[in-house]
């Protein structure tokens, strides 16, 4: 008994949570009063009940309507950009968006508009139109109506085919020639069925020739093809019973045919014209239908006529035997169609057809044959560190795998130096040419390497740095005598004492840097900042000709630079100016990058200073500047004296001096020459000009200007005299001028001015 | 059938001495009159920049804030702003009503000789001794400048600003002239160092005068020389130079403490007009009458075309 009621207990399954037990013993509990009745949600945080009857739910912001903000209306806002738009409340901005599906609303989405929609569009309305036509009084009224009403409205496609020409019912495409007759054909083909004689294609041939060649015939019209989806799971083309038809199925339906050529698809795509056939033929015929007794094929209420049967025996039927009495009509007609014929015999199904071009059969190849030991299973070999794994262990992989795993980055490609490369490659030592460009590099570039890879901290005692680098390198080596050794043993205990704190102090400090240092910071990307220095693209003419000009009072284009600059956009806005250079992101003049250590871009730079310096000391005619060299990349634009046009504006300084230096050296004129002119050519040789003499030997100028310069306004800051007028900071260019100027009175000393 | 034309006047020039304005804040380092003409601004060595009624000769308001002394100052075409720049290497914007401080702009690494607002205020234009042209905001609270012109290979002396052309002068010799319309630099070469650029009030030409006591008219166009003036002595100040009311003359400061014009045309000296003993350091020509300013020492005088207005003044006091 106890075990039976354990299994009912069991197989029972339970809803709600059950009574507690009642014993007799307790004393009945006191009902909870309502204050102290509290709901907890699921995680345990009281829940308040809202509205009338504390059913309620919850909404907004803490009982209230609005945010967290407050309810704050959307207030008026008008400006210039942003003008206030007339808002229309719709229902939808007062729901939730969950409930417009509730209330109908359909949710907003573009859609193609009716004037470019297709006529496709149409068929659920025609449906429609159809079933109201069938309940109204009199059938198909409606829709007539309608269409006669409603106004002529053709979607754009059609609308541009009938101003290009075509017509209804004809095809689209260029006219063609003797066609007329056998679109006739294939649309009775299409529509009528069977009912046409089989002789009319020779009659088609026939009416050919009376054709006029010179009149041409629209295009016929293609039978649009059925996209109707499949969705049953028949056989291509099979179509099952059609309750309606099969048992009610009236007078004209001979037998059932399964494979109907005008199946109700394409009806569907060829309108309606059958339609009221097929309705009259619904409502006539047997109204009482069968008996229960009575044997479903007794067809006792049918009238039988005479087209049910064949008028003549072994008519249409195909001899072959293919099919059998479902046969479909159109195979008769196909049989015409010898070409077809050879090619295929059976049935065509609709929304098919044959294809012109046979198939090409695609070669299979057949998988590669496995080796017999093949085993589908890769495993990986354990890649060991030699240094960390025992000789013999080392020992066995090499054996195995006939390398070391140490060997193995070098095997990389991109870790191969070229000569490796060359020699796995077995290319022979290219020529000279490619020779000298290296041997160019490669010092510089190892000196740069070996400079920024190791510290040297004793450079300027060079032979104390090469004791430092010996012991160093010895205490790679693992030398322990590495300082003792490596130190001079000529100097002095005290001597060699000193220096030896100093080099393992030295290469504590430095040693790491190179290690974990180095770890932590990356190159700079541009690294090439260090070489190269932004120069203006322009530069300004020749000073020394401006000074000639200025001296003869030639101002003017002699006088005159132009450049092109950039001004920022904000500026041009500001001024109310048009951008000059629209789409240009460069701003003032145009930069390039040019070589830092370039003796020509010091030979480019021109100051005033050169001029007020060199002036004195060159004192030359102002003719004699027909004499400059012309190194100097700065002569862009011809100056008056330069009319004999030697001057080929180099583009660049470096391929200009060396063009001029190969014509020296081959003893050559690039162009012919004045005798004057050549021998002014041969002073030059002999004695090139100030300026190169300057960039190279002398320090800048340009620092020398500007720090003094500075100076002086330091000094002036530092005593300012407040009487005295502002003196221009021009007195370190011309120091005449500094040294005539003459302090005024002070006037808070003169008390006679005040 | 015209009129005749009215015979030209004969230009009258301001050689009568209307008044004299004891500035009282040391030396004043340039006087300029407002856009209109009817005030006068002065700046001093004490760090003050002072608006005074021309007709009156009373001060108006002292606008304190900067470092230094004050050495150039340039009023906004509606009178509501002033821009000044010092040797504390700052460029203050100033309201001028208030007399308050609208924005202290720092950037220059030197200190700022000449300043001067575009034609609409939208822009400040500040020339230092450090090189460089600053392009200051008026209108956004950027204390960047929106471009800086370092084209010049030493301080900047003066500049000028025309609807859309700046005329920079510079220590290195060169007036340099930039187009924003055409996007282009114009470069001049003057040789002496340059102390003071203007347009002409047809913007024609550009009038420069540099230290080798020689003012030179430039068409502004090609660069061509179209006048030399000389006579007066300018070889080691920072001295003005301007055109006329009506570009019929060029004056120049002097360092001989005389004002000097000259014919524009013929290039003959007209009138010295003999200011004090000290150096002219500063003149500005009324924008529309025959009204001079100059600076000299302490104090700025006034000088008219008629001595009518004196004695009117005085019968009046």
């Amino acid at each position: 008994n106890m075990a039976s009621d354990e299994d009912s207990d069991e197989d029972f399954v339970t809803y709600g949570t059950p009574l507690e037990p009642l014993e007799e013993d307790e004393p009945i509990r006191k009902p909870v009063p309502v204050h102290e009745q509290t709901v907890k949600d699921e995680k345990g945080r009281y829940k308040r009940f809202h509205g009338a009857f504390t059913g309620g739910f919850s909404a907004g912001y803490f009982n209230t309507v609005g945010s967290q903000e407050g309810w704050t209306p959307s207030t008026f806002v008008s400006s210039r950009q942003q003008k206030a738009e007339r808002q229309n409340a719709r229902p939808e901005d007062f729901m939730d968006e969950e409930d417009f599906s509730e209330h109908g609303i359909a949710p907003r989405e573009i859609v193609t508009t009716e004037d470019f929609a297709s006529e496709r569009k149409d068929q659920l309305k025609d449906k429609a139109r159809a079933v109201s036509s069938l309940a109204a009084l009199i059938p198909g009224d409606t829709g007539l109506l309608e269409e006669l009403i409603a106004p002529a409205r053709s979607s754009i496609g059609v609308e541009l085919l009938r101003k290009m020409g075509w017509k209804d019912g004809q095809g689209v495409g260029p006219r063609l020639k003797r066609r007329q007759r056998k679109q006739n054909t294939d649309a009775v083909k299409v529509h009528g069925g069977a009912l046409l004689p089989s002789g009319s294609e020779e009659s088609e041939d026939e009416d050919d020739e009376f054709a006029p060649e010179n009149v041409t015939f629209a295009p016929k019209d293609v039978v649009p093809v059925d996209f109707t989806p499949k969705v049953d799971s028949h056989g291509l083309g099979y179509r099952g019973l059609n309750p309606l038809q099969a048992l009610g199925g009236g007078s004209e339906s001979a037998h059932i045919n399964l494979f109907t050529l005008q199946s109700d698809r394409t009806s569907s795509l060829f309108g309606d014209r059958n339609s009221g056939q097929k309705r009259r033929g619904g409502i006539a015929g047997q109204a009482f239908g069968v008996g229960a007794m009575e044997n479903e094929d007794a067809d006792i209420y049918h009238k039988d006529s005479m087209s049910n049967y064949d008028t003549v025996l072994g008519g249409e039927e195909p001899g072959d035997g293919l099919y059998g009495w479902t046969a479909p009509q159109q195979y008769t007609r196909k049989k015409n169609d010898s070409k077809r014929d050879v090619v295929y015999l059976g049935r065509i199904l609709d929304g098919f057809t044959l294809a012109s071009q046979v198939t090409e059969i695609k070669t299979v190849y057949p998988p590669p044959d496995l080796p017999r030991d093949y085993r589908p299973v890769h495993y990986f070999r354990p890649v060991v560190d030699l240094s960390t794994v025992s000789p013999i262990v080392a020992q066995a992989l090499q054996a195995s795998r006939g390398h070391l795993s140490q060997d193995a980055p070098q095997q990389g490609r991109h870790s191969l130096d070229s000569s490796q490369r060359r020699d796995m490659l077995g290319e022979t030592v290219a020529k000279e040419q490619n020779k000298s460009p290296d041997s160019l590099t490669s010092p510089a570039k190892t000196q740069a390497s070996s400079e920024t890879k190791t510290f040297k901290p004793f450079q300027k005692n060079p032979q104390k740095q090469a004791r430092y680098d010996l012991y160093i390198n010895k205490l790679k080596k693992g030398d322990k005598e590495a300082l003792e050794s490596s130190l001079d043993s000529s100097m002095t205990e005290w001597e060699r004492g000193r220096e030896r704190d100093e080099f393992v102090r030295a290469a504590v400090l430095y040693k790491p840097s190179n290690s974990s240092l180095s770890s932590r910071f990356t190159r700079s990307k541009n690294e090439d900042d260090t070489d190269s220095v932004e120069v203006t693209r322009d530069q300004e003419n020749d000073v020394d000709d401006k000074q000639a000009a200025v001296k003869m009072k030639m101002f003017g284009k002699l006088t005159r630079d132009t450049f092109e600059w950039h001004p920022e956009k904000l500026l041009c806005k500001r001024f109310n100016v048009p951008d000059p250079y629209p789409g240009s992101s460069t701003v003032g003049m145009p930069k390039i990058k040019r070589d830092k250590y370039s003796v020509f871009n010091f030979l480019t730079i021109t100051d005033s200073s050169h001029v007020s310096r060199e002036g004195p000391s060159a004192s030359k005619p102002p003719g004699s500047s027909t004499t400059l060299p012309h190194l100097t990349p700065e002569v862009n634009k011809k100056s008056r004296w330069d009319k004999t046009g030697k001057v080929s504006e180099p583009k660049d300084p470096l391929s200009a001096f060396l063009s001029e230096t190969l014509a020296q050296s081959d003893g050559k004129q690039t162009e012919p020459k004045t005798d004057e002119e050549e021998k002014e050519e041969d002073e030059e040789e002999v004695r090139p000009p100030m300026d190169l003499f300057k960039a190279i030997f002398a320090s800048s100028s340009d620092e020398k200007s500007s720090s003094s310069s500075e100076e002086d306004s330091e000094e002036e800051e530092v005593a300012p005299s407040t009487s005295e007028p502002i003196q221009i900071s021009a007195e370190t260019l011309n120091p005449p001028v500094s040294a005539q100027i003459t302090p005024a009175p002070d006037i808070s000393k003169v008390p006679g001015i005040i | 059938m015209a009129f005749p034309q009215p015979r030209p006047q004969v230009p009258q020039l301001p050689q009568h001495l209307l008044r004299t304005i004891e500035c009282q804040q040391g030396a004043v380092r340039a006087v300029r009159f407002n856009a209109d003409g009817n005030y006068v601004l002065t700046c001093g060595s004490d760090k003050s920049l002072k608006l005074w009624s021309v007709s009156r000769g009373t001060l108006l308001k002292t606008y304190t804030g900067h470092g230094y002394e004050v050495l150039d100052v340039d009023s906004s075409y509606d009178n509501s702003q002033l821009c000044s720049c010092s040797s504390d290497k700052t460029v203050i914007l100033w309201d001028v009503a208030s007399g308050q401080v609208t924005r202290k702009l720092r950037g220059h690494a030197g200190k700022v000789n000449c300043v001067q607002f575009n034609e609409e205020a939208t822009v400040m234009l500040s020339g230092s001794i450090d090189g460089t042209v600053r392009c200051w905001d008026t209108r956004s609270r950027r204390y960047e400048p929106i471009q800086i012109l370092d084209e010049a290979r030493d301080g900047i002396s003066s500049l000028k600003v025309s609807e859309h052309e700046l005329l920079i002068g510079s220590v290195d010799g060169r007036v340099r002239l930039y187009d924003l319309r055409m996007g282009q630099l114009h470069v001049d070469f003057i040789g002496s160092p340059i102390t003071c650029v203007c347009f002409s009030r047809d913007g024609q030409c550009t009038l420069s005068s540099s230290l080798d006591s020689t003012v030179r008219l430039l068409d502004k166009s090609s660069g061509e020389m179209l006048g030399e003036y000389s006579g007066h002595v300018n070889k080691g100040y920072k001295l003005d130079c301007c055109l006329s009311d009506k570009d019929t003359h060029v004056l120049s400061c002097s360092e001989d403490g005389h004002v000097y014009f000259w014919d524009l045309v013929e290039g003959s000296l007209t009138l010295k007009l003999p200011v004090g003993k000290a150096v002219v350091q500063s003149l500005s020509f009324h924008p529309t009458e025959p009204r001079l300013l100059t600076a000299m020492e302490g104090h700025v005088q006034v000088w008219g075309a008629e001595p009518e207005d004196t004695a009117k003044l005085s019968s009046v006091c």
